[in-house]
């Protein structure tokens, strides 16, 4: 069966796989990573400049903005007033448009504020950003988000950074059924597995950041997760075999001596 | 240089003393920022890069300067 494109806000991307950009050693690792893994939309904080160091490296000189896409977030936002400030200021360092929105609730879980993080939508879109949101697995909610005008829905498998894997695939495959956006799965992914069960579930894509950045060796983890999102959503275009309690051998008994 | 001549602002929350009719550009000039990788925010308004060279900065300015760096 020949897959659909990946699209996002009427953008077309080859990689079913995003890539965050935190937590490495080193900008070259994170490059490296980020290239072993195919991705072609990363995810970037917005922070001050250091001014007292001028000739610190910046991340725009490893990562080339013009071949990948920048995807602006906004990290350690608990309002939606921090969020859009945020955003407008990612905006004016190289007009982006399709963001990222994070709003926080709490710090100790990192759970998104959904509240906040609803309104911040509304506004944003209104805006004319394109948003993509980082959301919690409430299909309920991920509804609202559509009808907000969000331009993907991201719901956490688990705690950001936590690498518990999928915690509710039963939310997860609802708000698959109700949604025609893109459903991708951001946070809590741990191994090359978890991303694979997102893609099973029917997910669009896969958010990773920390499951890489960590690894004993991100690189080799980077390729891993690459050919898991592949993998996961082969499998789920190929169309799985009903499960069965019973075994159904896979040698006929005809001509057995 | 005479004192009076000289006024204080907070660029990225560290107090600095710069001179009368210094403007925006100046500042980003002399702090070797490239404009094509920032964005600048004075007093929470976010500025226009193309503006910088006609905003003079005032006493108690505040000026935030960005970038993008790793994030998830």
């Amino acid at each position: 069966m020949i897959d659909k494109r990946f699209k996002i806000a009427n953008k077309i991307f080859k990689s079913r796989l995003i890539v965050g950009t935190g937590k490495y050693k080193s900008f070259s690792e994170c490059a490296k990573a980020i290239k072993t893994s195919g991705a072609d939309i990363v995810t970037v904080a917005v922070r001050r400049v250091n001014i007292s160091n001028k000739n610190k490296a910046r991340l725009m000189d490893y990562i080339d903005p013009k071949k990948i896409t920048y995807l602006p977030n906004t990290a350690g936002c608990f309002t939606a007033e921090d969020a859009i400030r945020t955003l407008r200021l990612a905006r004016e360092i190289g007009g982006w448009k399709l963001v990222k929105l994070e709003v926080l609730g709490d710090k100790k879980n990192l759970f998104p504020e959904m509240i906040e993080t609803l309104r911040s939508t509304e506004l944003l879109t209104k805006e004319g950003f394109k948003v993509m949101v980082y959301c919690n697995d409430d299909p309920l909610m991920a509804k609202r988000l559509v009808n907000a005008g969000a331009v993907a829905i991201m719901p956490l498998a688990a705690p950001i950074g936590s690498g518990l894997g999928i915690q509710n695939k039963v939310n997860i495959k609802i708000i698959r059924k109700q949604t025609k956006l893109p459903l991708i799965i951001d946070a809590g992914i741990g191994q090359a597995s978890d991303a694979t069960t997102a893609m099973e579930l029917g997910c669009d894509g896969v958010l990773i950041n920390t499951a890489i950045a960590k690894a004993k060796y991100p690189i080799q983890m980077a390729e891993a997760m690459k050919y898991a999102v592949i993998s996961g959503r082969k499998s789920f275009l190929s169309g799985r075999i009903n499960p069965s309690l019973l075994g159904s051998a896979s040698t006929t008994n005809k001509g057995i001596i | 240089m005479n004192i009076k001549n000289k006024i204080k602002i907070t660029v990225n929350g560290k107090q600095m003393q710069i001179i009368t009719k210094f403007t925006l550009k100046s500042l980003i000039t002399k702090l070797k920022m490239p404009l094509n990788k920032i964005a600048i925010e004075l007093n929470k308004k976010i500025i226009d890069k193309n503006r910088i060279s006609k905003i003079q900065l005032k006493k108690g300015d505040k000026i935030e300067i960005v970038h993008f760096i790793g994030g998830g």
